[in-house]
């Protein structure tokens, strides 16, 4: 799943590059958005999607398991202390 | 008035923000700096969001779609949308797990030891610092001149000189003191939760200042049938012909001002340069690499270190496209629709118009009343990160200049809290003298330094992702950035040349270009760090770093 992530990002990116329709205003979408920026309002929804992937399945768990391990170090050195 | 008194509630409410986190306030350095490390999820989006947002998010927005139509929503927006978000996962997360780990404060502390080199302070706190001052005095001014036209009439005797507006001196004057203020009796935590009532009040504002506007237009569709009828380029990204009568118009009232303006002294602000909308590809490709700017500033460095853990990044990272979304869609729509807006016959806002920067508060103002009208002048002033400035810069100055100097041991909390709280007034009252100055050039300078943050987002990036980076390798990127910006920024005519591209590229692709070429160079070219170091920031890859030097 990982590299599948990486891979939507990567899309992400490439998809950006909307030059298929650079010079175009129709479609409206809901009759007002000319169609480069309703792509673009749709590509930040997107964004936030993959970015919700990433969490989900790229997520440095290690860190999480690290943060009690320095919690417990900064414990002892106190108790030392 | 009305504007005037809502401005004044709003800056009542961050005063009392201030006061009331003050009450939290445990005493320490860290918790005076960094909230103790533990600001969970919710905050640190808004704190992030909010200090990402800078005036350019509602003004900037606006005046630039007005310009160049909707493709500034992809090129700045979407964009910011993308790598942000990719900035926060791969680099903030861990720049907080070195900082929880090894106390660190500031960015400085951090590439002291992971590039074995006390002197590295003294290249990068002056390009650090150096680079936050014209983009605070942009941000100082702006906000005077937001408060100043917010206010117009509302004083016609008292300052009759400025159209019975609040001066900008006044109001600049007033932004600091509120600023200092609640930055002063509550550091850090007082800033959070200013940003999260700022990004409230913004959002907020613009969404009801769409709808507002839409119906008064006669609905969305109409109003963007004006546009398709009068400027159609502004709904594309290319310059439509079918315009050009309108380019050779504001062309005309460019240069007539501009000859005013040079034959009346060169007073005030220089009128803005006039380009035929449109962006080029390259151009929108390579704007990508403006966002990169927060894995530098120091400001936002600081707020990574306040997170209470690892998870506190992850709202974050999936909710900033959103939020981003809900702040720019609205301005950049205003703003494309007040090129063409039309009621009863007369424009909204006249073809050559030139004061970009005015465009959403004028279009507000008369088409709404004077309540939306005063929230948008609150939610531009709203938009700014002058508080993270100023605690930041007091921060690096109480720790990587007196403690790190003196010795950390030799002042208890109570003392650095004290030294913080000098140097965050000392910097506001500099900054407020050097903007009453508003030394020439700074606007074109402040955007430059923007794009400097940007330009060495490679050396954070080795420091964090490549052991092999080298002490040598990091001074030299610092030079070649610094030599690649100053050539290009004087190629630019000093940022007098608001539209300098090299090859209709964005010039900060060069310069990180250049920056990596020679940190790449250098570290293949000198020796490694030492093994302790490389364990200490890459652990097991660290070791088999090791295990391969242990075989040369």
């Amino acid at each position: 799943m990982r590299k599948v992530v990486v891979a939507l990002v990567i899309l992400l990116i490439v998809a950006h590059q909307d030059f298929w329709w650079w010079n175009d205003i129709e479609p409206l979408v809901f009759s007002f958005l000319p169609v480069g920026l309703a792509y673009h309002a749709l590509l930040s929804v997107l964004a936030a999607i993959v970015w919700a992937l990433a969490v989900k399945y790229c997520w440095p768990r290690e860190l999480d398991v690290a943060e009690h391990e320095w919690a417990d170090e900064s414990m002892s050195k106190h108790q030392e202390l | 008035m009305t504007a005037f008194w809502i401005i004044i509630g709003y800056l009542a409410v961050l005063i009392l923000l201030g006061i009331a986190s003050n009450r939290v306030f445990r005493g320490t350095a860290v918790d005076y700096f960094l909230a103790s490390r533990g600001v969970g999820g919710f905050m640190l989006l808004m704190s992030l969001f909010g200090t990402t947002m800078t005036a350019f998010a509602m003004v900037g927005s606006s005046g630039e779609s007005f310009e160049s139509g909707i493709g500034v929503y992809g090129m700045m927006a979407s964009w910011s949308g993308i790598i942000h978000s990719l900035v926060f996962f791969l680099i903030g997360v861990k720049l907080w797990s070195f900082g929880k780990r090894y106390g660190y404060m500031t960015q400085i502390q951090f590439f002291r030891d992971r590039l074995e080199s006390k002197r590295i302070g003294l290249v990068l706190f002056p390009v650090l610092v150096g680079m936050m001052i014209p983009y605070l005095l942009v941000g100082i001014i702006g906000l005077g001149n937001a408060m100043s036209g917010a206010t117009t009439g509302a004083f016609p005797k008292a300052f009759a000189a400025s159209n019975g507006a609040v001066p900008p001196w006044l109001g600049m004057g007033i932004v600091c003191a509120v600023v200092l203020l609640y930055v002063f009796v509550g550091g850090v935590r007082s800033t959070l939760w200013v940003n999260a009532f700022q990004n409230a009040l913004f959002m907020t504002v613009g969404v009801v200042a769409l709808i507002v506007i839409a119906n008064r237009l006669g609905g969305p569709a109409s109003a963007t049938k004006m546009v398709a009828e009068r400027y159609p380029t502004m709904l594309k990204r290319e310059f439509d012909p079918k315009d050009e009568p309108r380019l050779q118009a504001r062309v005309a009232a460019y240069e007539k001002k501009l000859t005013e303006w040079e034959q009346g002294g060169r007073q005030g602000d220089k009128p803005r340069d006039v380009k035929p909308p449109g962006i080029g590809k390259l151009q929108f490709l390579t704007y990508a690499f403006i966002p990169f700017s927060v894995a530098m500033f120091p400001h936002l460095f600081q707020y990574y270190l306040t997170a209470k853990s690892a998870k506190s990044f992850r709202l974050s990272v999936i909710m900033h496209p959103v939020c981003i979304l809900v702040i720019w869609l609205p301005c950049v729509i205003l703003g494309v629709w007040a090129t063409s807006a039309v009621l009863d016959g007369n424009p909204v806002i006249p073809p050559t118009f030139t004061n970009t920067n005015a465009v959403l508060a004028k279009l507000v103002k008369d088409l709404t009343g004077p309540i939306l009208g005063g929230l948008t002048a609150a939610g531009i002033l709203a938009t700014n990160s002058l508080d993270a400035q100023f605690l930041c810069l007091g921060s690096m100055f109480t720790n990587d200049i007196v403690a790190h100097h003196y010795g950390q041991r030799r002042f208890s909390d109570r003392q650095l809290v004290l030294l913080g709280r000098v140097f965050v007034v000392g910097v506001v009252v500099a900054s407020y003298l050097l903007a009453l100055a508003r030394p020439r050039g700074v606007f074109e300078l402040g955007v430059w330094c923007f794009a400097g943050y940007a330009s060495l987002a490679p050396l954070v990036i080795g420091a964090l992702y490549w052991p092999r980076m080298t002490k040598a390798g990091a001074y030299a990127s610092i030079l070649a950035t610094a030599l690649a910006w100053g050539w290009l920024f004087r190629a630019s005519d000093y940022g007098g040349d608001e539209h300098f591209l090299v090859w209709g590229m964005m010039p900060v692709a060069v310069i990180i270009a250049v920056g990596t070429a020679a940190l790449v160079l250098v570290s293949l070219t000198t020796s490694p760090p030492s093994a302790r170091t490389i364990a200490k920031f890459f652990g097991r890859h660290g070791a088999q770093i090791r295990a391969q030097a242990r075989g040369q």
